[in-house]
């Protein structure tokens, strides 16, 4: 197999003077196919470890595969938990899983073409190999969006992480800030509307006179309903349908900075919020998943777990004080009750573990997740137009990473010196 | 730190109990929450406590006993070996050693067909690279004849390892001198040497000796890991007696019959420092090192245990007296010692070597007793398994890729042959066709931790921008942050390099980094430029 591969791309190699583009992009699979034939040079090391940078990002991406799954079928499951029907979690399975694949493939697909495009083009024009950053970032986006997000913003928010988030900076390895929150924020400050209130959260809904109804289904609900109707199973229809009576569409977090965690349970049972079934991010509900693959991370040492523990710590102990405090309904939330709700345990396993834009010292970790996890719930607790602090808490942290790493280093720069001026005073 | 680590434990303890207790009074359906915490914080108090009881009345039974017994807390940490018999013990939980195939069979032959020997200029970090050669092709020279000398320090005399015939000053690029080839005889001449007494000379009379009978180029000096400066005066001389490197050579067994020698080279040592000789002595081994380190006087020893750079001598300093930025010390290899001493014990130049061959492309690994700056094409004669190979005279992890018609290195007693990787590997980051050495638990090598495996030169992969962090951290048990350093040196940050302690590393310290870096940076090229840069202004 390996030779014909090997043969098979020698024989499609683009020019790399004339179309510098091409083979970048050709580089680009080809060493994705096949490993290079180098070898280590002269002095230095000459056996190196079998780890990579294309192994690391994958492991990641292996890690969120679960998210990935309970976060599409989630997707057809509110919709139709908004409109009454199939209310049982795996009544009408394939409808809600073909729901939840049209409403999510495009996001991935856009997310992962416009990004991977840029840094394609910014790979050609600097002349370097295609790092593998992205594949990661690319594979973010899509789990931290509404399930409703307009195609064409969702460009937008790509190109603008991408380029003035990463490529402004110089590439991945140097980014300041996170770039898959980076595309978050963008949305979150230029279309709030598309990425905050209660309306978002289930898709295939809009507002007809004030009143929810489900939208029209287009082509692609038609396509799953002729391939169900061959065996005989349930079909989408038209659409059209009202809401059921008492549906708002807001999440946990919403209810909870205005009634407390009273009006949560209302709502939703914790058993609900702890699986996942509830209105929310895509990949931010399916919490169990969400802890696995976290686990798996830290096991195979690829995520801090320094970062994850002190976050959790962070945010036990924030939580905590504002239990105490219960001045607001939202500051009564008890503590341990926040990480099944939001995208917490999401950015703790996927987010703040950046290793790019995280603190870079073992020590500076322990600050930073502690940090994070404290103005997150700060966050949360406090902002009335917006309760899930994770993006900004995290985006505010990457800024002051370098600085706590600042810090960490200089206290081992004047520990040497301290040791030195010593060694000469005796 | 240990302590307020504890103390926060504590913190965090009655934190738990508040809530729970908390959340009892506030919803009335947590009351299952506090009975279970308190009863936990419960057992953990009194388990501490027995503990600690536990430890005071061992510590109690010892000094009433008058033995020196560890606590129960350095028991728990780490077994230490019954033959350390008390002396200072230093544990680094940092490194990895990397298990390859291609061990050297524990006997050493004589390699009697191995008759051409060279010293290599390029060898000695700091000199000029066209030294004022003495001989010319054709003439004869004696074991301890001078064979060059460098212009800027012409105290300093390189000498020729064996007797027999000069057959080429082999030059290289830009007129330098690449090797002075000798031609060996079939017994050794030696030239005899005038060694003063030791015991009674000044220091400048032992060291213009050293110069110019050809031992001064064993000493190399930390900071940058040069030739020593006469002018110096070493805060300290280091000496390793083992090497935790892969497949790196048995040092009790070159030490061998020739502990006399080498404990008469740690006692000329001693009159050129105005500190001590240490010793780092190995006890990770279920058997005690030769008495020739154990026993051995005028030096002081510590035992080391721990994985791959412990062995390293630069690791070894930093936590028995860590250079600071004005400090100088001096390293010596444990064979160099041997020749340093024969040298007064046995009145000449004594470069007779044990060197390791080894790695898996050899059909024999074996020891083999040669000289100084041996041939490798005469070493590795119908030995090598196949063509294509890489042929390395040190350890896999910094040592030098040499061609087979060139010769050993001056400082090395190993050579390494592995397999070149120049293949493609299809998928070969997500599936590997086979198992190689790696530290990333992503692969299933850590079911299997005492595999040996097959490596080969391939990368694994290019190069790319640092993104994976803590990694460098893992694998050099220093008190430093390598990656910080390296990202200082690449921006040419003066100060943070200095005050990162780049002036405690030298390449083979953060060799094991660069071999587990993700991105496959050069970090042993990078400390490199740092050091020469620091060396410049300093």
């Amino acid at each position: 197999m390996k030779d014909q591969l090997l043969k098979f791309f020698k024989k499609i190699e683009p020019d790399k003077k004339k179309s510098p583009f091409l083979h970048t992009l050709y580089d680009g699979f080809f060493t994705f196919a096949l490993v290079p034939d180098s070898v280590t040079k002269g002095k230095g090391v000459h056996v190196r470890d079998g780890m990579d940078l294309k192994r690391t990002m994958t492991m990641v991406v292996v890690a969120m595969l679960g998210s990935f799954v309970i976060g599409t079928y989630n997707i057809g499951h509110q919709h139709f938990l908004a409109l009454g029907q199939y209310t049982g979690l795996m009544d009408g399975w394939y409808l809600k899983l073909a729901h939840g694949v049209i409403k999510f493939l495009p996001l991935y697909v856009v997310a992962m073409v416009v990004g991977l495009g840029i840094e394609f083009w910014y790979a050609s024009k600097k002349g370097h190999g295609i790092e593998e950053g992205f594949l990661v970032s690319g594979a973010l986006i899509p789990l931290i969006m509404p399930p409703d997000i307009p195609l064409w913003i969702l460009a937008f928010s790509v190109i603008f992480a991408v380029i003035i988030g990463k490529e402004a900076f110089g590439g991945t390895g140097m980014n300041i800030l996170n770039v898959a929150l980076l595309s978050r924020a963008f949305i979150f400050f230029a279309y709030p509307t598309f990425i905050s209130g209660d309306e978002v959260w289930v898709s295939g809904l809009e507002k007809i006179d004030g009143v929810y109804q489900s939208v029209q289904y287009g082509w692609a609900h038609h396509m799953f309903d002729a391939i169900f109707g061959w065996f005989g199973g349930d079909k989408f229809g038209a659409g059209g349908m009202a809401v059921v009576d008492g549906f708002s569409g807001a999440t946990p977090l919403s209810l909870a900075a205005k009634g407390g965690w009273e009006a949560v349970t209302q709502v939703y049972s914790t058993s609900d919020m702890l699986w996942g079934l509830i209105p929310g991010s895509i990949g931010e509900t399916a919490k169990p998943f969400i802890i696995l693959g976290g686990l798996f991370l830290i096991g195979v040492g690829i995520a801090s777990w320094r970062i994850m523990l002190s976050m959790a710590l962070g945010v036990a102990f924030t939580g905590i004080l504002f239990n105490m405090w219960g001045a607001t309904p939202s500051m009564g939330v008890p503590w341990y009750d926040h990480f099944i709700m939001g995208g917490l345990l999401f950015a703790m396993a996927y987010m703040a573990t950046d290793p790019v834009t995280g603190a870079s010292t073992p020590v500076g970790k322990l600050w930073y997740g502690f940090l994070i996890g404290f103005f997150g719930i700060v966050i949360r607790v406090f902002n009335p137009a917006y309760p899930e602090g994770w993006m900004l808490a995290i985006l505010l942290m990457n800024v002051f990473a370098p600085l706590i790493d600042h810090f960490v280093v200089q206290s081992n720069i004047n520990r040497r010196t301290k040791r030195a001026s010593k060694a000469t005073a005796a | 730190m240990r302590n307020s680590i504890f103390r926060l434990t504590w913190v965090a303890a009655f934190l738990l109990v508040a809530t729970g207790t908390w959340a009892q009074s506030s919803d009335g359906n947590n009351g299952s929450f506090t009975l279970p915490s308190l009863l936990i914080i419960v057992a953990i108090a009194v388990l501490v406590y027995l503990y600690q009881k536990s430890d005071n009345v061992l510590a109690l039974e010892t000094r009433e006993g008058g033995k020196k017994s560890p606590r129960t807390r350095s028991l728990a940490r780490s077994k230490v070996p019954s033959y350390v018999n008390g002396g200072p013990v230093k544990l680094l939980k940092k490194g990895y050693d990397i298990l390859l195939e291609g061990e050297p069979s524990k006997e050493v032959q004589v390699a009697t067909d191995v008759r051409t020997f060279a010293v290599q200029p390029g060898n000695f970090p700091g000199l000029s690279p066209i030294p004022k050669v003495l001989v010319e092709a054709g003439a004869e020279v004696k074991a301890g004849d001078p064979l060059f000398f460098d212009k800027n320090r012409p105290e300093v005399q390189y000498v020729a390892p064996v007797s027999g015939e000069v057959v080429a000053v082999n030059r290289g690029t830009k007129r330098s001198i690449a090797e002075v080839v000798i031609l060996a005889d079939k017994d050794i001449k030696y030239r005899q040497l005038d060694a003063p007494d030791y015991g009674k000379c000044s220091r400048e009379e032992l060291v213009s000796f050293l110069q110019a009978n050809g031992a001064w180029p064993f000493i190399r000096q930390r900071p940058f890991n040069v030739l020593a400066d006469a002018q110096d005066v070493p805060v300290n001389i280091f000496i390793s007696t083992f090497d935790s490197a892969p497949l790196a050579p048995d040092l009790n067994l070159v030490v061998a019959g020739r502990e006399a020698a080498f404990q008469e080279g740690l006692n000329v040592l001693n009159k050129l420092t105005s500190g001590k000789v240490i010793l780092g002595l190995d006890a990770r081994g279920t058997e005690a090192p030769s008495s020739a380190f154990t026993q051995a006087a005028n030096a002081d020893k510590y035992w080391f245990q721990g994985k791959h750079p412990v062995g390293n001598v630069g690791v070894q300093i930093h936590h028995i007296a860590p250079i600071n930025n004005s400090d100088k010390v001096w390293t010596l290899g444990v064979q160099d010692v041997i020749t340093l001493g024969a040298m007064f014990s046995e009145r000449r130049f004594n470069a007779e070597r044990v060197v390791a061959l080894t790695g898996a492309e050899l059909k024999q690994p074996k020891y083999v007793r040669t000289y100084l700056g041996a041939s490798l094409t005469e070493l590795l004669k119908d030995n090598l398994a196949s063509d294509h190979v890489r042929i390395i005279s040190g350890d896999v992890l910094s040592g030098d890729q040499k061609n087979q018609d060139s010769y050993l290195n001056f400082y090395d007693d190993q050579v390494t042959v592995i397999k070149e990787g120049d293949y493609f590997e299809a998928f070969g980051w997500l599936t590997p066709s086979e198992m190689r050495p790696t530290v990333s638990r992503t692969f299933r090598n850590f079911l299997f931790p005492n595999r040996r495996y097959k490596a080969d030169t391939n990368t694994h992969g290019e190069k790319r921008a640092f993104v994976v962090t803590g990694q460098y951290e893992d694998f050099l048990p220093m008190d430093i942050y390598p990656q910080h350093l390296m990202k200082a040196i690449l921006v040419n940050d003066f100060e943070k390099i200095e005050g990162l302690g780049i002036y405690e590393l030298v390449e083979e310290d953060v060799a094991l980094c660069e071999f587990a870096c993700t991105s496959k940076q050069p970090l042993q090229k990078i400390l490199r430029q740092g050091l020469e840069m620091v060396h410049e202004q300093g």
